[in-house]
Parts: C-alpha cells; sequence; structure tokens
C-alpha cells in the first residue's frame, strides 16, 4: 500500500493535533477571512490524511492501537482506528468543510468582525475534539472531550451574540451540563467498580464482574446513567428541549454542524462505549437496548409530530433532526450487529443531508425580506434556484426517496429489523409512519417554494444567486448525498468489518 | 440502614450532594444558583472519586530521597489525577457560562430565567445593552 504502517498508524494522532494547533495559533491571525481560510485548509489536509487512512485499514483490515507518548497500558492513553473511525473521519471533514465553505458568507454578516477570527477557533477545536471522540479508546479522555465539545457548540451558538441566541446558548449549556454530570458520575462508578478506565481493561472487567454474577445492579445503574447522559447530549427525545431555539438563533454554518455533526459524534462515543466496553450481549441482557429502542421509537414519531406544527423552517429541521436521531437509536436498541451498523449509515446520511439543509435555508431566509415562516419564502425558488434545488434534494433525502442518502439508510434500517423478531413489527410499522409524517412537513414547503411568482411576492431582494462559493458547496453536497445513496453498500461493508473489528 | 449510611458516609453524602446539585440546576430561576447547583453536583462526583482512592492511614504517592518506595505506603492516585482533570474541565464551563449570564444580564437587567424569557417574547431585548 501507499502508506508505512507507521505512517499510517500515526494519522489519527496528526489529524487531532493539526485541528487543535490550528484552534490554538488562529487568534494570532487578525483578520476572519484568513481564520476561515486556515480551518478550511485544515479541514482538507484531515480529510484527505483520513482517506489515506481509510484505504490502509480497509486493505490491511486492521484496527490497531496508537500508543500516546509510547506508553503501554494502563499507564498511558490510547487512540484507536479502524475502518469504522476512518470512514467517519473522512464524513466529518467532508460535512465540516462543505458547511463552513458554503455558510461562509452568512458568517461574515452575522459574526462581528472584530470576533470572526475567535469563531474559527471554535471550529478548530470542535473538529478536533469531535475526532477526539471518535479515535479515543479511554472513557475519561471521552469526558474531557465532550467538555470541549460542549463549550464550543455553546460558543458558536451564541456568535450571532442577540438577546435569543444568548437565552438559546444557556438552555442548551444546561441540558449539556446535566448530561456531562451524569457521563461523568457514571464514568466514576464504573472505574469503583473495574478499576480501569482503558476500553479493553474496562470491558475485561465487566466481562470478570458479569461471569461471577457480582456488581450487576450498580452495573445495570452504570450502563443507565451512561446512556441516559448521551442521550441528553445527543438530544434524544424527551431531552430534546434545547435544540429548536439553538437552532433556530445560530447562524446556519453553526446550525448546521451541531445538527449534522456535534450530536452524531456523541452518539460514535456511545456506539464505541456499547461495543467495546459493556459489549451489546450484556446490553441486551440488562435491557438497556430496549430503553434506548424505545426512546428512539418515540423520538422518530414525536419529533415529526412537532415539525408537522412548526411554522418557522428552522425549528422545523430542528425537530426533524429529533426524528432523526430517533432513527438512528432505534437502529442501535435493536440490540444487533446489523442493526448498529445501519444506525451509523444513518449517522453518515443525516450528516450529509441536514448540513445542506440548514445551508440552503439560511441563504433563502437571507434572501427572503418577510421572514421565515414557510409561507414567507413562496416562490423564492425562482429567486433563487441553487438554495432551493439543495433544499429541495436535502428534503428527498430526508423523506427517503431512492437514489438519495435518507433512503439508503433507512432501507437498512427496516432489513436490520429482520434480525431482531421481537421488535420488527414496531419498527416496521414506525418506520412507515414517521416516513409519511416527514413527507407531510417536508413536502409543504418545497411546493411553495417552486410555486409561481405573483406581484403579492415581492418581498425578496433582488440580488442574483451567483456566488460561487456557496454554489460550489450545494453543488459538493448534493454530489456527497448522490454518492451515499447511490454507493451505500460499500459504505455498508465498511461500517460492518468497522463494527465487527470492534467486538 | 443506618449503619449502612454511616459505613458508607462518603457515597452517601456524594449522592445527597449529587441530588442537590441537579435539582437546583432543574428547578432553580436564578441563573446564578443554576450555575452554582452545577458545581455542587460536580463536588459530588469528586468527592466520590477521591474517597475511592483514598486509603486511610497511608500517604500521597511521592517518594523520599534515598528511601525504596514501598506500594503499600500509598494512595492511590488516579482518582486523585482524575479529579483535577475534572475541576479543570469544570472551571472552564463555570467560567463560560458565568460570561454568557452576564451578556445575558447586560441585554436584559435580570438573573431570572423566566424574566428573560417573557422580555424576549415582548420583545424587549437591548434594553440594558451598553456596548453593543
Amino acid at each position: 500500500m501507499i502508506l508505512t504502517h507507521n505512517i499510517a498508524h500515526n494519522i489519527p494522532f496528526i489529524s487531532i493535533f493539526l485541528a487543535m494547533f490550528a484552534g490554538i495559533i488562529t487568534p494570532l491571525i487578525n483578520s476572519g477571512r484568513k481564520s476561515c481560510l486556515l480551518h478550511k485548509s485544515v479541514t482538507v489536509l484531515i480529510g484527505i490524511l483520513s482517506l489515506l487512512l481509510l484505504f490502509h485499514v480497509e486493505f490491511n483490515q486492521e484496527r490497531f492501537t496508537f500508543l500516546m507518548g509510547h506508553f503501554p497500558s494502563p499507564w498511558g492513553n490510547e487512540l484507536k482506528a479502524g475502518p469504522m473511525e476512518a470512514v467517519l473521519a473522512v464524513v466529518f471533514s467532508v460535512v465540516m468543510f462543505l458547511t463552513v465553505l458554503g455558510g461562509q458568507y452568512m458568517i461574515e454578516k452575522d459574526v462581528a468582525e472584530n470576533k470572526q477570527n475567535l469563531y474559527f477557533v471554535m471550529l478548530n477545536l470542535l473538529f478536533g475534539s469531535m475526532l477526539a471522540l471518535i479515535y479515543t479508546n479511554d472513557i475519561f479522555t471521552g469526558y474531557v472531550f465532550i467538555e470541549i465539545n460542549t463549550i464550543c457548540s455553546c460558543a458558536i451558538i451564541m456568535s450571532k451574540d442577540s438577546g435569543s441566541g444568548i437565552l438559546a446558548t444557556i438552555r442548551y449549556l444546561i441540558m449539556s451540563i446535566l448530561g456531562s454530570g451524569l457521563i461523568l458520575f457514571s464514568i466514576a462508578l464504573l472505574y469503583t467498580l473495574t478499576g480501569q478506565l482503558l476500553f479493553p481493561q474496562l470491558k475485561s472487567g465487566i466481562m470478570q464482574l458479569a461471569n461471577t454474577g457480582e456488581y450487576m445492579f450498580p452495573m445495570t445503574i452504570t450502563a443507565g446513567i451512561f446512556t441516559l447522559g448521551i442521550a441528553v447530549k445527543s438530544a434524544l427525545f424527551p431531552f430534546h428541549t434545547m435544540l429548536p431555539g439553538a437552532y433556530d438563533a445560530a447562524t446556519p454554518s453553526s446550525s448546521g454542524i451541531l445538527s449534522g455533526l456535534v450530536l452524531k459524534s456523541y452518539i460514535i462515543f456511545l456506539i464505541k462505549v456499547y461495543y467495546c466496553v459493556f459489549t451489546i450481549e450484556y446490553l441486551r441482557e440488562i435491557k438497556i437496548t430496549n430503553l434506548i429502542f424505545f426512546l428512539g421509537v418515540c423520538g422518530m414519531i414525536f419529533g415529526s409530530v412537532m415539525a408537522l406544527k412548526e411554522r418557522r423552517i428552522r425549528r422545523m429541521l430542528a425537530y426533524s433532526s429529533v426524528a432523526q436521531i430517533g432513527y438512528i437509536y432505534m437502529g442501535l436498541g435493536l440490540g444487533t450487529s446489523i442493526g448498529a451498523t445501519a444506525a451509523m449509515l444513518h449517522i453518515v446520511a443525516h450528516a450529509v443531508t441536514k448540513s445542506m439543509l440548514f445551508v440552503c435555508t439560511g441563504r433563502m431566509k437571507d434572501i427572503s425580506l418577510a421572514g421565515e415562516a414557510d409561507h414567507c419564502l413562496r416562490g423564492i425558488g425562482h429567486k433563487a434556484p441553487v438554495s432551493a434545488v439543495g433544499f429541495t434534494i436535502g428534503a428527498l433525502s430526508i423523506i427517503g426517496i431512492p437514489l438519495f442518502a435518507g433512503f439508503a439508510s433507512k432501507l437498512y434500517l427496516a432489513l436490520a429489523s429482520f434480525y431482531s423478531p421481537l421488535k420488527m413489527a414496531v419498527s416496521l410499522i414506525m418506520l412507515a409512519i414517521s416516513m409519511v409524517l416527514n413527507a407531510m412537513y417536508f413536502i409543504p414547503p418545497v411546493v411553495d417554494i417552486w410555486r409561481p411568482l405573483n406581484e403579492k411576492d415581492a418581498n425578496y431582494r433582488i440580488e442574483p444567486d451567483i456566488r460561487p462559493v456557496f454554489i460550489t458547496a450545494v453543488v459538493l453536497f448534493i454530489a456527497v448525498n448522490f454518492f451515499v445513496g447511490t454507493c451505500y453498500e460499500s459504505i455498508f461493508d465498511i461500517f460492518e468489518v468497522g463494527v465487527a473489528l470492534m467486538r | 440502614m443506618i449503619k449502612l449510611l454511616t459505613t458508607n458516609h462518603f457515597e452517601a453524602a456524594a449522592v445527597i450532594l449529587f441530588g442537590i446539585g441537579f435539582m437546583n440546576m432543574l428547578l432553580q430561576d436564578n441563573l446564578i444558583k443554576k450555575f452554582i447547583g452545577l458545581n455542587i453536583m460536580d463536588t459530588a462526583i469528586y468527592l466520590y472519586l477521591v474517597s475511592y482512592g483514598y486509603v486511610i492511614g497511608r500517604s500521597a504517592p511521592i517518594a523520599e530521597v534515598g528511601k525504596a518506595a514501598q506500594f503499600e505506603e500509598f494512595i492511590n492516585p488516579i482518582p486523585s489525577g482524575l479529579v483535577l482533570t475534572g475541576i479543570v474541565v469544570s472551571v472552564s464551563v463555570t467560567a463560560f457560562s458565568l460570561a454568557l449570564i452576564q451578556r445575558l444580564y447586560k441585554k436584559y437587567g435580570t438573573l431570572s430565567f423566566d424574566e428573560v424569557l417573557r422580555k424576549l417574547r415582548s420583545g424587549e431585548a437591548n434594553t440594558y445593552d451598553s456596548d453593543s
């Protein structure tokens, strides 16, 4: 292969280091544009490195451990990377890059000029901490990066500095901190039960306890508290109250990154802990999978119902995210490897779709002078065709129309349910209901957007839709969506190998 | 029951403190008090962790010059290390929250969450905004 083992094994650390280092040096750059350029360059570089890593691990079918500072366990800290981590790093880099590219002009508009470089400090740190959550092999390191993620997320929500933005940030912060508190508590319990923090040692400690039947009740409580903490952080229904206000108040890039990537990074960490620490068989035995299956299914339905009632388009997208997070938890709650793999595919599909929707909605809202209730966007497709096409394709993808990303993941979620006979009927019925609901709240805005313009609908800025950077971002987003929607089998295979290697 | 509580007094205190902090954070209307709740909650977890690393009669794991270090003399330093990291995280989150609250106070002139919501709904924003 093109890379030696030595170089490839350093890529996870280099990726995290590059993003963090960019975050540290960005305050020295006194220009928003230059900071943006640095951020985008670093993201592209990390994307390329992650792609090389993907080729390497896929070719060798390996999942390797990188010892930080070459200290062996249990003294040193570890990173672990396999095909699953590499694909996720590539997807995160691509989505991060395109979301910033598409929302760049809105960042320039929304964030005060002297603070734009600080916005990119936060984006770099956020990207670094998300990569660390993907790669880490230590539960306490995971907690530290979860907290960095929280602070950076709050900072990018409030970057607009409006009253509603600050209030939304405080709400987001309070919910996030409650989640972090629960996660820290569960880590403390886990440490006292096993005396370990690294995933492999934790796993053997838990297996030992499970075999002897000792401390079963405290272990169940620990797994429950950890799941609850991550559920609060990733806005699983009924802990979703922080989302609508935050996404409504933030600049489009922030909303896209938060919805597409940040929430997912917590779920990826959860999946890693489930497979590398507790093991899915043990979680099935203590019925935690049933709990998340139930909450996931509730999220799918109630998220969609709330989106149906919402008139403001970005709040509607936020509720739609609640529903999509429900799909992911439902897949995970099936308690099988194929369910978790389908959930991973849905993470990718939703990341590439929802970020595009937020970027395009931001653009349409910017052109509309009448507000952002969906009737105010009537006919805007004729004024801003690129963003309207992006929105339409995003909507079709979320609904689950073939050829787009959303279809692939929903197909696999349905197929995965056949492997869990007890949950099959509920999963299939809820998937069908939820897809109908998705169509019910996404089709009306799409129809409205493409309605012919008349005299009454002149509430738009006469501004041609020819920003090359924005158009490039949307075209690339559509291409990525189409790629995921057509080549889903190969992505699913990689995830399948990744999940198998985690066990 | 009482015996159980007295033998596990660190754990009992930690759970009670965690509960106080958690409820404070959920139910308090005053934003500063809400974040004091957060600190109580975090401190409860630190107490719990540290109590597990501490062994009565042993000292911190620092070897004296010229004397061979004996494993049995020392406490477990890992929980203390975790708590230190946790304290750093908690300090940064608290600093960030206080900065946010200050910003909100400048905009709305109150620390009450409900009051801010009411003002936001009635469009009274920016009344006290002095620096933007």
